[in-house]
């Protein structure tokens, strides 16, 4: 049936909704430009409470395939699309891509001219939106930003979890995780313990972590400056590596600032120049919130990567202790997977503090 | 990294004459690499031989040397030159092999000369198939098994260890001939055994077939600091076993999920990194449909087809950012000029469909065989942009101009659904066509996928554009409503196609849906799917969406069509016209819009025009265009017959054209007009008549008087041109069932006589004339096929001035201005004229490369409204001969096309051609036809047997050259003293003359088979009486401008 997404600046976009009429939906308009991965996409944590925009106009294509999704649940509020495919065209197609986001009661807008939407986006930034089928009905106060919603409690797990057997213990703080970030650690040879995301120090202390992760999750990091004494205290205790809000996080444990970007960073191709190397590699990146590089001025972090196009800070790293961070996603899925070996990082770290210790 | 400071001055390869696999694609790749070079102030030398090109344009190379694609040539040119760096990666197969060929010899070291950009090790181990390899087995790279066999046992064991079903694939056959897949033992033993006897040297390549794989392939580019990215990667819709420059290949891949994408994106990485490539290389993969399973099919360590088609379909630049690379950027230094605010280091995300369709030439070589395999068969190819799969397709279709109106294939209806179903099993150039047929017969996508294993995403695509062709066919303009009509033209239904199906008048459509709104947008190509502003004005059409065009409201635009995909009789030479009128209408301070559909191109690079338009070039695309750009023209002469052929219908759609009306142009080309207008200005012309049907063509014929030249009107290349010596021979081709004859049919005598050519510029009352050609074979012969010479080497002064005569009385009785060609005849002492086409011809670009007169720049500037004293100052008439001579001459891919009759005739065949310089026609004739190496002719390289079959009236004119060969020591055959057969298999027999009489092909069997045993083919006496007389001249190196300057030095003198 006919349907619509209303921007809140009042720009309307009309397009076709699969399936039954339903309840208006409310959510941050943000845009993903990899031509594939909309099953991870779909399930990646840090997308709560956001409307996805796929700037490629055929979705759905191969299908939705078993062990690649990221969580348990879907969490965007709705996709929006050029074109959702009527079947899975791929051997390891369980389902379609539409009769699968009926299932979870995501609202999929088909047939809407993606491009002149993403472009509004572009000059006016994200901002919030609204699925309806009449757009002359809509309440705005039935919506809140995301800048002011608490999401990670939404997503973060309740319960410990242990996955792997391997000899380096790695407590992953799960802020809203992927899960091939858990896949990542335990192919190189890791135990993880997934822990929530307010697990107080002593707690993470009786596990007797090597080292510490801390995972990408939704949106403001600001949302969470309650939690930054004992996230700082954690981190300055075990060897650290974090992913996106971890790495936010990090910046501002040590005495730095984060801000929204315009709209964000959300696909398959942004660049990120590794300083030390002078290498580039092409990087998956989903996040709007980012670390300010002055604002790091008098801290002991160091930008260790940037991205080529605007120059945003992508990684950072403590001046003596091992902690590094990195705003992309070394874990992919979906997306290039340049940057694999950054999950080595955090083996090395641990490895040179046990010489440390060993020496000492 | 920053530029390396010593590279000063660069030679750069290029590839040649067009030939079946290499086309187009290397000027557009050469012309970016030049003005990259150029650009960094770099001081450009460059090697080609193919004057239809762009890159051989003084704007582009700072020298350039029309020379032979040989080492000899390339070692003259570093001697003379001393570059510091060497660019071979932008000449395709030839430029490659040429490096190769000069690393080997030593010779860059000797002259200090730096390979740019990827390092010859990484070529060897690239092309060597035993290098590559091994090293995909250290990186544990899936490549498919495969060995070579010498006899039948071998094959069978090495099946034994990897299993059915096998590939055999004969070494050194013609387009795979002896080939094919085996299922079991007993067939492969039986295939073996034909492909070792097939192999002139005994061998065979069996392979563990992956024929139904996904055929994908990736761009990748690296630079020397190790950054590595894809640029785009691409789904063949055709899987393995077609080749790629024969499939339709969509980009980016549809039916591959993320981890698929990345696996290959990643071991694209890990190969080009571990090949160590500076630059661009493609990367072909296998991939089962059913596993993860991939395979390493091929890597080409250089710019391609494929980038080419990579750069149009994302608007990444691949062969300029290769050429800085190979000065020593990194890719995080340069911009990406699309958005000229990010950086080339990112992978361009799409957000529409790019569709490639291949253009195949059966429409001229109807013996030829149809299909489709290993060996490439397409001259060329188009390239079609949408936001969905529907109208990407139908928009790929109307480009191809294959005279099909909509999706139907003339005939297919009438095809049983059993031999349609064959037809799938055994590829052809039809395939898709005879898939939509059986779409329309309610098969279903699954049984389909199951006959052509393609990948049901692309089947169920296909089934949309039958049920929308069902949808149409079922309702009429009187009942259709406004949405049904957005929806038709949203699935890429034409206006042509939908008025003929609902009977009524395509402008009537038109108008109603202009009324109604039911237009085109036009967005933006900008490499990132909208992420950021784009500044590059490359558009494409599209139903849905909003549209992003700005209109220029400081300067008047001018909408230039261009001409299309390659193919017989339409080459590079008319993207040469218009890139040259592209520039010359910015000139002229008009904003220059340039619309084609040919992805291999310069025309469709962004940066020639001011704005470019990738689209389909039918009057309702133009239309649209124009309409909405509201140019205040269009410009029809530089795109070849393509544009020319649109004359009428952007007339009555009241669109102000230049030079030349409708009517003008049709009393041209329509002959019973024509030849009025001969008799009215009182130029002699060949006589000819009009055949309405086969009885009144014998009677018209028999008026005449035999031979005559049967020819249909408005064709290019000679469709259809046949020459008839008797009336026996006419009426026995005009009975036969499969004659092919569409009536009306133009007879005209045929006069065996030495065939001239000359352009003409006119205002409509001066005329300007580069040069007259003389051709080397007798009319009859295609001109395009023929070897011609400037200035002619054997015609009085008082025909000249009788050519620029008649040149001049036709201008000034003619309503026309801008370029027009006039082929004549000198028969028995009268100049005839034969044909004029009122347009850019293929002999414009060589004048322009032979004696410097850019005819283009000046006849737009004409068109454009210029007085003849601003363009031509006091120069009229016949331009001053040079002192040198400039040949072209064709070039042929016969063998790439088995079953083609090498025979020349009045079809044209050659897909390039080639100019070469002289002080004597010898020397620039013995250029002309050592072309390259590989390509020598064998009696050049050494002596031995030649064996001839000379018809009876031809003999007199062979015998003397037949008198010096044997003086030169080789050793003559004919049918009386040596088996043909037994010849054919003597590794010394070197040249095969085969001269049928006049309008015969007789012979042609023989022909056919000294083509498999790859020898040398001459059909035409006076071609041989050239290569012959040729054989021992010296020649001496020289860059286009010092012949230039030895004219110069010769009139001061």
């Amino acid at each position: 049936m006919k349907g619509y997404i209303v921007l809140e600046n009042g720009d309307i976009f009309s397009g076709q909704f699969i399936g039954e009429e339903r309840t208006d939906v409310f959510g941050e308009a943000v845009f993903f430009t990899g031509m594939t991965g909309y099953q991870e996409v779909a399930t990646d944590p840090s997308y709560r409470g956001q409307i996805v925009i796929f700037t490629y106009p055929f979705i759905g294509n191969y299908g939705v395939h078993p062990g690649k999704d990221q969580s348990e649940e879907w969490h965007p509020r709705a996709l929006v699309m050029g074109e959702c495919a009527s079947d899975g065209y791929h051997y390891q197609s369980e389902e379609t891509l539409a009769s699968h986001a009926e299932k979870v009661g995501v609202p999929i807008l088909t047939d809407v001219d993606t491009r002149a939407l993403v472009k509004t986006i572009r000059k006016s930034g994200a901002m919030g939106a609204v699925m309806t089928t009449d757009p002359d009905t809509v309440v705005w106060n039935h919506y809140t930003s995301i800048e002011e919603k608490p999401l990670v409690n939404e997503v973060s797990t309740s319960e410990t979890e242990t996955h792997g057997s391997g000899d380096t213990h790695i407590v992953l703080v799960d802020f809203g995780h992927k899960k091939a970030m858990v896949d990542a650690l335990c192919a190189h040879g890791a135990k993880v313990t997934v822990v929530p995301f307010d697990t107080d120090l002593k707690t993470i202390q009786a596990f007797a972590p090597d080292g510490l992760l801390l995972t990408n999750g939704p949106g403001n990091p600001k949302q969470l400056e309650e939690q930054l004494p004992e996230i700082k205290a954690a981190i300055m205790q075990y060897p650290t590596f974090a992913i996106c809000l971890g790495h936010q996080l990090i910046a501002l444990a040590f005495g730095g600032d984060t801000s929204k970007l315009k709209f964000g960073h959300r696909g398959a191709n942004q660049p990120v120049l590794e300083k030390a190397s002078g290498r580039v590699d092409m990087t998956a990146q989903n996040h709007s919130y980012v670390v300010d590089k002055a604002s790091l001025e008098g801290t002991d972090l160091v930008v260790t990567h940037v991205n080529v196009n605007d120059d945003s800070v992508e990684g950072l790293a403590h001046k003596r202790l091992p902690i590094k961070s990195v705003q992309y996603h070394p874990e992919a899925n979906p997306g290039p997977e340049d940057s694999q070996h950054l999950f080595l990082t955090i083996f090395q770290m641990i490895a040179e503090e046990k010489e440390v210790t060993i020496h000492a | 990294m920053p530029k390396k400071t010593s590279l000063r001055k660069i030679l750069v390869l290029g590839s040649g004459p067009i030939v079946i696999g290499q086309a187009a694609e290397f000027d557009y790749a050469g012309t970016q690499a030049c003005l990259a070079l150029r650009e960094e102030g770099c001081e450009v030398v460059l090697i080609n031989n193919n004057p239809a090109t762009v890159m051989t344009d003084d704007t582009c190379a700072d020298k350039v040397y029309f020379e032979p694609l040989t080492l000899a040539s390339l070692q003259s040119v570093l001697e003379k030159e001393r570059p510091d760096g060497l660019l071979a990666t932008m000449g395709g197969q030839t430029g490659l092999n040429l490096a190769l060929a000069a690393h080997e010899s030593g010779i860059l070291e000797r002259f200090g000369t730096e390979l740019l950009g990827t390092p010859m090790s990484s070529i060897q181990q690239g092309e060597d198939r035993e290098a590559f390899r091994s090293l995909m087995q250290a990186l544990h790279e899936p490549v498919p098994e495969s060995t070579i066999v010498t006899t039948s046992a071998e094959a069978v064991t090495f099946a034994a260890e990897v299993g059915y079903p096998i590939i055999v694939r004969p070494a050194y056959t013609l387009g795979g001939g002896g080939g094919g897949i085996a299922k079991d033992e007993a067939e492969l033993e039986t295939i073996v055994t034909g492909g070792l006897e097939a192999s002139p040297i005994e061998q065979c390549l069996v392979e563990k077939s992956i024929a139904g794989f996904k055929e994908i392939e990736y761009e990748v580019m690296r630079d020397a600091n190790d950054t590595c990215i894809t640029v785009c990667n691409m789904e063949n819709i055709d899987p393995v076993g077609i080749h790629t420059g024969d499939s339709i290949v969509v980009a980016p891949s549809q039916t591959l999920s993320d981890d698929d994408y990345q696996r290959l994106r990643s071991a694209s990485t890990k190969v080009i990194r571990a090949l160590g490539i500076v630059g661009g290389c493609n990367i072909q993969f296998a991939l089962d449909p059913y596993s993860d399973q991939y395979y390493l099919i091929e890597v080409n360590p250089r710019v391609s087809r494929s980038s080419a088609l990579a750069s149009k379909a994302t608007g990444y630049p691949i062969a300029r950012l290769a050429a800085k690379v190979g000065l020593g950027y990194g890719l995080h230094e340069l911009k990406n000029p699309v958005t000229a605010h990010t950086y080339a280091s990112f992978e361009p995300a799409l957000d529409y469909a790019i569709v490639k369709f291949p253009r195949w030439p059966f429409d001229k070589f109807m013996d030829a065989d149809r299909t489709l395999g290993t060996q490439m068969k397409a001259t060329g190819e188009v390239m079609a942009i949408e936001r969905n799969m529907q109208a990407a397709l139908q928009k790929a279709v109307r480009s191809l101009e294959i005279n099909l109106d909509g999706l139907k294939w003339p005939g297919v209806d009438e095809m049983a659904a059993a031999d349609l179903e064959a037809a799938l099993t055994n590829a052809d150039d039809r395939r898709f066509f005879y898939i939509l047929e059986l779409m329309r017969r309610e098969y279903t996508s699954e049984h389909l996928a199951v006959i052509t294993s393609i990948d049901r995403f692309f089947l169920d695509h296909f089934q949309r554009l039958i049920a929308g062709e069902k949808r149409a066919e079922a309702t009429s303009f009187a009942e259709l409503e406004r949405e049904q009509l957005a929806t038709f033209k949203k699935d890429g239904f034409s206006d042509h196609w939908l008025s003929t199906c609902w009977g009524m008048e395509e402008a009537e459509l038109r108008d109603y849906r202009f009324r109604e709104g039911i237009i085109p947008a036009y967005h933006i190509v900008d490499t990132c799917a909208g992420e950021f502003e784009a500044e590059t004005p490359y558009y494409y059409s599209t139903y849905s969406g909003r549209d992003e065009v700005s209109v220029n409201d400081h300067k008047p635009g001018i909408l230039l069509v261009g001409s299309g995909p390659i193919r017989i009789g339409q080459g590079i030479e008319f993207d040469y016209c218009s890139v040259n009128g592209a520039q010359a209408v910015k000139e002229l301070g008009y904003e220059a819009i340039m619309m084609n559909n040919n992805p291999e191109t310069v025309s469709t690079d962004y940066e020639t025009a001011d704005k470019l338009y990738f689209e389909p070039l039918t009057a309702e695309d133009v239309i649209h265009v124009a309409e909405r750009e509201q140019v205040e023209g269009v410009l029809l002469q530089l795109g070849g017959q393509t544009s020319i052929a649109l004359t009428e219908a952007l007339e009555d759609a009241g669109l102000k054209l230049y030079g030349a009306s409708f009517d003008v142009i049709d009393q041209l080309e329509d002959r019973g007009r024509f030849y009025n207008f001969m008799q009215k200005a009182h130029i002699p012309h060949i006589p000819g008549q009009t055949g309405v049907d086969a009885e009144d063509t014998m009677a018209k014929a028999r008026d005449i008087g035999y031979p005559v030249l049967l020819r249909p009107s408005y064709v290019i290349g000679g469709q259809g041109m046949s020459i008839f010596t008797s009336e026996q021979a006419l009426q026995a081709y005009v009975e036969a069932e499969d004659n092919r004859i569409a009536y009306p049919i133009l007879i005209d005598a045929y006069f065996a006589g030495k065939e001239l050519e000359v352009d003409v510029i006119t205002d409509g009352s001066n005329v300007y004339i580069p040069g007259i050609f003389e051709h080397i074979e007798k009319a009859g012969v295609h001109s395009g096929d023929s070897i011609a010479i400037t200035p002619p080497y054997d015609l009085s002064d008082t025909h000249k001035r009788q050519i620029v005569t008649y040149a001049e009385k036709m201008a000034r009785q003619l309503d026309f201005v801008g370029p027009f060609n006039i082929q004549f005849v000198l028969s028995e002492g009268t100049l005839y004229v034969i044909e004029i086409n009122p347009r850019a011809s293929r002999t414009v670009p060589i004048f322009a490369k032979a004696s410097g007169n850019n005819l283009i720049e000046q006849a737009v500037q004409l068109l454009l409204g210029y007085d003849w004293v601003q363009v031509f100052g006091d120069k009229r008439g016949l331009a001053p001969e040079t002192s040198y001579y400039a040949v072209k001459a064709p070039v042929f891919s016969t063998e790439k096309l088995p079953g083609l009759d090498p025979l020349l005739g009045a079809e044209m065949t050659s897909t390039g051609e080639l100019l070469s310089f002289g002080e004597t026609k010898e020397e620039a004739m013995k250029q002309a036809f050592a072309w390259k190496d590989g390509q020598m002719p064998a009696i050049y390289e050494k002596t031995g047997s030649i064996f001839y079959h000379i018809a009876g009236g031809q003999q007199a004119a062979c015998e003397p050259v037949l008198k010096a060969l044997e003086d030169m020591g080789f050793t003559l055959y004919n049918t009386e003293t040596y088996a043909f057969d037994d010849w054919l298999e003597e590794e010394n027999g070197l040249l095969y003359i085969s001269i049928p009489s006049a309008g015969s092909r007789e012979f042609a069997s023989e022909r056919l088979a000294a083509e498999r045993s790859r020898k040398m083919i001459v059909t035409d006496p006076k071609t041989l009486h050239e290569l012959v007389e040729a054989r021992s001249n010296k020649h001496e190196v020289r860059a286009a401008e010092t012949w230039k300057q030895l004219d110069l030095a010769d009139e001061k003198v």
